[in-house]
């Protein structure tokens, strides 16, 4: 059987940018910064007192107390984005999705804020008061599991964790259900909700955070000299991936194909990058050959771009050795300048901006690029938005534990 | 405790704690049905009424509670 091509007819979202589509794409490409000191929790004792989180979102008033309080936030923001996304697919009309859709979401470490409630609560009054929610809310699955419960989603069901990559995988993954013709629709994407007191104090023992407290919509500068460390974000980002058959027989808008996706490890160090990226190398290899392209065909990298020395540097020399020569011409931007590192939500949020940059023929900057790193010397699209017909955009996500998921995205 | 001094701070607990419609909770209202307590909520039901009566509640006790006014009899017995 011929693999069936794949589409993209929906997107929903809320994320430091934004809580819908259309304020995020505009603050994206106006390269307005939505990290900012932490609101959510005291930082007195933190090293890093600063992060990308979502602003003006009241789970209680959404979805009702009695509802809101059984889910963790990051099960919150699914379900938000999750509607969001089946509005513009217009796919909110039917009380169940059914047996036809399937889920794949992604995640770097589920409810983690509830794991921290309870051990607290543990600790604190003990075993007798744990939250008997406590197992359903941390579990890495949570989010997929109420979503699919909300939507009748009643296909395959997957959960993926593979860190900073992991709703990039889910949304290859989906792609591979739909082109193999499992199931028609896949609602996919990812959710991360991890800023905690412990994540922040973990995070920044390993040395991987930016600690610039001081200024902290300036503090997230990748491909810069002075960059110091990625910068936490929270969001979830959602998109309905369909089978080009099934959008055009309902008469979908269809916003973008999806062509290609790679899927490496590098299988060389638990947070280290392999040397020279040649695990994002092959990855992104993969893709444009899954895709039918040549190098030379990429317009954008949607990069993954995290402001961690390390991570710049090697996406760099990875980009240079599978574009050669062609690498000193391709556009590039990380937007996680802008809303700091969504972690198991990233692939799907920049997998979102690269179509919207195809859509709206413009790319958002990287912001606070004001001193480039000479072993960083490509067009990283600094600080302003550029405007860029791109027939074919490609998004990198990398994430500790070694793995590589790369996706390209084409003109409709 | 007189038995509507009881009704109340259950009714209290519902709506406070577990974001429960007011004008739900009436002593005939059904835990599952009605007020949409199902097998996880209602440990959590168990430990607020622990907590708010001073009482221990063992997991028999609860077998034949269905309904606010069987819970809030069974409160009421162990005050």
């Amino acid at each position: 059987m011929s693999k069936r091509r794949v589409v993209v007819t929906g997107l929903g979202t809320i994320n430091p940018l934004g809580n819908n589509v259309e304020d995020t794409w505009e603050n994206l490409v106006n390269g307005v910064s939505g990290i900012d000191s932490i609101t959510s929790f005291d930082t007195s004792n933190l090293p890093v007192t600063f992060a990308g989180e979502v602003k003006n979102f009241d789970a209680n008033e959404y979805m009702g107390k009695q509802h809101a309080r059984k889910l963790d936030r990051s099960g919150h923001l699914s379900i938000y984005a999750t509607e969001e996304a089946l509005k513009d697919a217009r796919l909110d009309n039917q009380e169940r999705l059914g047996p036809n859709v399937g889920i794949v979401f992604g995640t770097g470490i589920g409810g983690i804020g509830a794991t921290e409630d309870a051990v607290r609560t543990f600790d604190e009054r003990g075993p007798s008061r744990v939250n008997p929610l406590a197992i359903t809310q941390l579990m890495p699955n949570s989010s997929t599991g109420q979503v699919a419960i909300k939507f009748g989603i009643e296909g395959p069901s997957v959960t993926i964790t593979t860190a900073c990559a992991a709703s990039a995988n889910a949304v290859g993954e989906a792609k591979n259900m739909i082109e193999n013709g499992i199931v028609d629709i896949v609602v996919t994407g990812g959710t991360e909700s991890g800023t905690t007191p412990m994540t922040i104090a973990a995070f920044a023992q390993i040395r991987a955070l930016s600690t610039q407290n001081d200024n902290p919509k300036e503090a997230c500068k990748p491909f810069d000299k002075n960059r110091d460390g990625f910068v936490m974000g929270e969001g979830s980002t959602v998109l309905i991936l369909e089978s080009e058959e099934s959008a055009k027989s309902r008469d979908a808008e269809i916003y973008a194909y999806i062509d290609g996706y790679g899927s490496t490890t590098d299988a060389y160090h638990i947070t280290a990058p392999a040397e020279g990226g040649a695990g994002a190398v092959k990855a992104m290899e993969k893709a444009i050959e899954d895709a039918g392209i040549t190098p030379s065909d990429i317009d954008y990298i949607n990069a993954h771009g995290t402001s961690t020395p390390a991570n710049d540097k090697n996406e760099t020399e990875a980009i240079k050795t599978v574009l050669g020569e062609e690498a000193s011409e391709v556009v590039i931007s990380s937007t996680k300048s802008m809303t700091g590192h969504l972690l198991g939500g990233g692939g799907a949020f920049e997998s979102m901006a690269s179509i919207l940059s195809i859509k709206h023929s413009k790319v958002p900057p990287t912001i606070n690029l004001n001193d480039p790193d000479e072993e960083c010397d490509l067009n990283y699209t600094p600080n302003n938005a550029v405007d860029l017909s791109i027939k074919t955009a490609m998004s990198n996500s990398f994430g500790f534990g070694g793995h590589n998921a790369v996706l390209v995205f084409k003109k409709s | 405790m007189e038995v509507n001094e009881v009704f109340e701070k259950v009714k209290n607990l519902f709506v406070e704690e577990l974001g429960i419609d007011a004008e739900k909770v009436t002593m005939e209202a059904k835990l599952e049905e009605d007020l949409e307590i199902d097998s996880l909520g209602i440990v959590e039901v168990v430990m607020a009424f622990e907590d708010e009566f001073g009482i221990e509640i063992d997991d028999e006790e609860l077998t034949d509670v269905g309904t606010v006014s069987q819970a809030v009899n069974l409160l009421h017995s162990k005050l």
